[in-house]
């Protein structure tokens, strides 16, 4: 399978990202041009401060370009106002940080329903069951009542997996999600996102230091001092 | 229910020692602001009543006559003369001319339910224990019923046998006990040398102190007789439909009967002020509470806020828009109010309940023996916006500077 014979889900072309205040503005993203397909896993590797939150964060339209465009299926929302993308990351893009960010005043089921509410495309019930099964395939079947924080690190994280997953997004946008992780939950969690990945025939992009990682990813792409120097078939 | 209020509940239950110290706050100055509106109101309705009660609620008296002053002016061209005529002045006439004739024009407006003549005059009072100045007020005893209380202010004897004997007497309360009389006790009026015995029928209390302590009411006729002012009647008074009305009738009524018409809202003006000061001031101070606990309010949310921008980031990532995140945090407010709220709503009605019930002896203006407390809807809507408007602004300050959020930041900041 070839990456040109499918549309991307996500693309990006001559993207520039300028950081801190106007007088000593940073140059970060210095015209990055990049295209994730579905069922596809990509890592980004580089050194520290290269730029690779930042561009992902761009990419998941938390944070805006100063220039070039992104397409997420296809359509630009370069331009898109806040509410458009703030829809966009509901239903397009699923998120997983090196912080859990799961809200411990909710159980796990709840945490992985809290996106599937704001899209409010399933009855109730339904979501309950599928926040049920994403536990399941998350290996957390037995602990879908347990408040998030009485869960391990690596529980937890695995809940934000699931909860990255919760509205069915084509995309996964993952910076450094094994970074608080020890080796045995590190790789569970890398795991889950493969797996998932191509089950659901979704585009995971993984941010990360660890080599042995970014290996098992199906490409790794270099990023040096804001731009790609190399992407490369693993495995 | 909407996630945006399941979220804010839950938000809330998170922070349950701060939020119920605020909900305190909005209960207690809601409620404590009921009780007080009850008591101040209650009291000063009693106090309205008991004027009402013995002194009507409008009084005509003292004729007066407009004065007329004319001015001769030439005209320059012509030299012709003009007189203009110009109400300079009134010239008052104390008492009521033609009675019967004022009170025939006092029916003609329909607010008026009743008038009856009263005539006033000084009198000594004696019996074997004491003699005492006092006031005899002569009545026109059938009428005088439908335009006061005294019927339901004989504490002693019977007005029944006031009705009946035309030489019975009513004597106020304090009257009575300074000179120990009792019904059925036969009394001593002097005017100038004369004197008329008369009996007393009943003892009458009032509550207020200057009446009960120097008014005896007695048939108008014989009053005439006593003070020796056949057909004189010193005043008229009125009750009407509906008493707060006396003040826009009056005028009409002035015009209509050439009489000065005295409204009860004009006659009891100090006392009424003094109601309406201290009624104000427990509205500003108890306002007050519930101000404060509006402070309480906006740093609980600002707390809550400051603690849980990782969450907020996490919500706006995930398709929260900001919109959401300041309702989640307006949604708070809007609970502990509407809680607050209706909490020191029941606060204040059992606080007046179990105040009503307790036990006070009151007498000066007005005679009560236990708190006085007025049932009405007006002071609950009243403590409930001032809460609702306090703690809502308060909320909506920090709610919507949680909402300016940027999740970016808040993320990048987490990660190593
Ligand atoms: N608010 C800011 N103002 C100015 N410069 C910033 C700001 N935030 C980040 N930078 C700079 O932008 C560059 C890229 O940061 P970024 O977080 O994308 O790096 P990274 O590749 O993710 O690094 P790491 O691997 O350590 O996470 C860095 O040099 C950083 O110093
Ligand atoms: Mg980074």
């Amino acid at each position: 399978m070839t990456q040109t014979d499918k549309k991307p889900v996500l693309e990006c072309k001559g993207l520039h990202r300028y950081l801190g205040d106007p007088e000593q503005r940073v140059h970060v993203l210095k015209g990055v041009d990049l295209q994730l397909f579905r069922g596809n896993t990509y890592a980004i590797v580089g050194p520290s401060g290269c730029g690779k939150s930042t561009l992902l964060y761009t990419l998941g339209l938390l944070d805006r370009q100063n220039e070039g465009t992104i397409l997420v299926d296809g359509i630009d929302v370069s331009k898109s106002n806040e509410d458009q993308r703030t829809r966009i990351r509901n239903e397009k893009i699923g998120f997983v940080f090196q912080f859990h960010f799961l809200l411990p005043e909710f159980t796990t089921t709840e945490n992985i329903m809290i996106p599937m509410w704001k899209r409010g495309n399933r009855k109730t019930l339904t979501m309950e069951r599928r926040a049920h099964m994403l536990l399941q395939s998350v290996g957390l079947g037995d602990k879908t009542e347990r408040l998030a924080n009485r869960l391990s690190g690596g529980e937890q994280q695995r809940v934000a997996v699931a909860r990255a997953l919760a509205n069915d997004p084509p995309i996964v946008l993952a910076d450094e999600p094994t970074g608080n992780l020890d080796v045995k939950n590190s790789n569970i969690v890398f795991e889950l996102l493969y797996q998932l990945s191509k089950r659901n025939n979704q585009a995971v992009l993984i941010v990360t230091h660890n080599p042995d990682i970014a290996r098992r990813c199906d490409y790794i792409l270099k990023m040096r001092d804001g731009v790609f120097t190399a992407s490369e078939s693993a495995g | 229910m909407s996630p945006n209020f399941r979220i804010a509940v839950r938000f809330l239950l998170s922070k349950k020692r701060s939020m119920l110290m605020s909900l305190a706050g909005i209960v207690l100055g809601v409620g404590l602001f009921i009780v007080a509106q009850a008591n101040t109101t209650g009291f000063e309705k009693l106090f309205i009543k008991t004027v009402l009660g013995a002194n009507g609620a409008v009084r005509v008296q003292d004729k007066f006559q407009e004065t007329l002053t004319s001015i001769q002016i030439e005209q320059e061209d012509t030299g012709r003369q003009f007189e203009f005529g110009r109400a300079s002045g009134r010239k008052y006439r104390p008492g009521v001319e033609h009675a019967d004739k004022v009170i025939e024009s006092l029916y003609q407006f329909s607010n008026v339910l009743a008038a009856s003549k009263v005539l006033r005059g000084a009198i000594d009072v004696s019996n074997n224990f004491k003699a005492e100045p006092a006031q005899l007020f002569g009545i026109e005893k059938d009428m005088h019923m439908l335009v006061s209380d005294l019927e339901e202010q004989i504490v002693f004897g019977s007005m029944l046998d006031f009705q009946r004997n035309p030489r019975g007497a009513l004597v106020g309360l304090a009257l009575a006990e300074r000179m120990m009389i009792e019904p059925g006790d036969s009394i001593l009026f002097t005017v100038g040398d004369e004197s008329h015995r008369v009996l007393v029928s009943g003892i009458y209390e009032t509550g207020y102190r200057d009446i009960d302590r120097e008014r005896i009411f007695i048939d108008i006729n014989q009053a005439r007789r006593i003070l020796k002012r056949p057909h004189q009647t010193s005043y008229i008074q009125v009750s009407l439909f509906d008493v707060e009305k006396a003040d826009d009738d009056r005028y009409l009524m002035e015009s209509v009967v050439q009489h000065i018409v005295a409204p009860w809202q004009e006659r009891e003006k100090v006392w009424l002020q003094v109601f309406q000061a201290v009624r104000i001031s427990a509205m500003i101070s108890l306002s007050s509470i519930i101000f404060i606990s509006g402070l309480g309010m906006f740093s609980t949310l600002a707390i809550i806020i400051m603690e849980k921008t990782r969450e907020i980031a996490i919500l706006r990532s995930i398709g929260y828009t900001r919109r959401d995140v300041t309702h989640i945090f307006i949604w708070q407010g809007f609970i502990v109010t509407v809680v607050g709220i209706l909490t020191g709503w029941l606060t204040g009605a059992t606080l007046t309940l179990v105040a009503s019930r307790l036990p006070i002896r009151i007498r000066g203006i007005f005679s009560t023996d236990s708190f006085v407390v007025d049932w009405s809807i007006w002071h609950y809507v009243i403590a409930g916006m001032i809460a609702f408007i306090f703690v809502m602004t308060a909320s909506i300050i920090p709610s919507r500077r949680a909402a300016k959020l940027e999740p970016g930041d808040v993320i990048r900041g987490t990660s190593g």
